[in-house]
């Protein structure tokens, strides 16, 4: 019936025809996701949302198959993509907020050092 | 127009049978009963109509969220384009292009008009072929065993260090051989091709491991009759090389070339293209 394509196309590249619903799904987004015209259409998809999706999912893209196959959720257990994700310690909750934290102190502590000199300065 | 629905765009080609032919392939592959071949000006695009609430600004994003909605519309729309791409030269859209209803689309075909069939005119007779250069360790010559324990004195702690270090260096050195390779593959393929860039090189999981660590991923635009040529000479930089390994994916629709503010003439990467 329909499913046969005696298109223009089929003949010379037969033997790698495998770009079909069998293609590599990190392949696949790579291209819908990040390529292809753009044009704003009228319902406004904000291109930075789907930008920060793109960075999300190079970093687990290539594993998402098997990911899958094995029934591994990357959303939960990536670190950089879930904050309940924990380090590799496991007491960890959150990797942002723990940067703040140390952040927080890092500044405390230089203001102090930097008081400190000043003062001995004069 | 319809109450509930909006239009969503997946290419755009030439008006003609050609695309009428598109449509019912698309229809075919994706199972869209509704895709359809929508005229404006001398271009048509492929259209089905989706759910209103799915497709506004938040239904996208929600949609985008989940992996498995996301892997579904990546591949409706790529297998749509895909089927229609063995029709006719076609542009595929970046994913999530939805428009208010049809005459919305044909205004749009009317006004990039020359943009759009200047791209086509550029990709007509060409496929894009994607290229993957892998380092395989796993696939190299193991490094050699180390000096029985008990012989040095060291135990089995320094041997098991040499050992790790031998590793590694066999594991640099395919690197290096990889990337050797890799800067090869886009001068060999450079020759063949009308144009290429250079897509991120995809990242292994835990997963994924024993395929090896992508060092390059390139993308090329071919002349449908060059195809052989190019396989050839892409797959010959890999000869006799060990731990090295050449990943050719495609034909593809020209997804890679149909980003609108690159120009399919040189090297630039997608990062340079994209940033309006």
């Amino acid at each position: 019936m329909a499913d046969m394509f005696p298109g223009r196309a089929s003949s010379s590249m037969s033997p790698y025809h495998q770009q079909g619903s069998g293609a590599n799904l990190a392949d696949i987004l790579e291209r819908v996701l990040d390529k292809g015209v753009v044009i704003a259409g009228d319902i406004r998809i904000n291109l930075l949302d789907i930008e920060l999706l793109t960075i999300k999912l190079r970093l687990l893209v290539a594993s998402v198959d098997k990911a899958k196959e094995m029934g591994i959720d990357w959303w939960e257990h990536d670190p950089s993509l879930s904050s309940r994700a924990r380090g590799a310690d496991g007491e960890v909750t959150s990797g942002s907020e723990r940067l703040a934290v140390e952040n927080e102190r890092l500044r405390a502590e230089v203001n102090r050092l930097r008081a400190v000199e000043t003062e001995h300065e004069r | 127009m319809s109450d509930d629905c909006v239009s969503y765009v997946y290419a755009v080609g030439q008006r003609g049978p050609a695309l009428e032919s598109a449509a019912a392939a698309g229809t075919a592959a994706s199972g869209h009963r509704g895709l359809r071949a929508v005229f404006g000006g001398q271009l048509g695009a492929l259209v089905s109509s989706v759910p209103a609430d799915q497709f506004s600004e938040e239904g996208v994003k929600s949609q985008l969220e989940s992996l498995d909605q996301l892997e579904a519309i990546a591949r409706a729309h790529h297998a749509v384009v895909a089927a229609a791409w063995e029709e006719t030269t076609v542009l595929p859209m970046r994913l999530a292009t939805v428009f208010l209803d049809d005459a919305r689309v044909a205004d749009m075909l009317r006004n990039r008009a020359d943009e759009l069939a200047r791209l086509l005119g550029q990709l007509e007779g060409h496929v894009e072929w994607g290229v993957k250069v892998y380092a395989d360790p796993h696939g190299a010559p193991t490094p050699a065993a180390p000096v029985p324990s008990g012989t040095t004195g060291a135990g089995p702690g320094r041997d098991y260090l040499r050992q790790r270090r031998a590793r590694r260096r066999v594991h640099e050195h395919v690197v290096h051989a990889a990337e050797a390779v890799a800067a090869r593959v886009a001068e060999a393929a450079g020759e063949v091709a009308t144009a290429g860039v250079a897509h991120r090189p995809q990242q292994n999981g835990a997963v994924a491991a024993g395929s090896g660590e992508n060092v390059a991923n390139y993308a090329f635009l071919v002349r449908s009759q060059h195809t052989q040529r190019f396989q050839r000479a892409v797959r010959s930089q890999a000869d006799g090389m060990v731990g090295v390994r050449i990943e050719i994916t495609g034909p593809w629709a020209p997804y890679s070339f149909s980003t609108s503010t690159t120009a399919a003439h040189d090297g630039s990467t997608p990062a340079d293209a994209h940033g309006h």
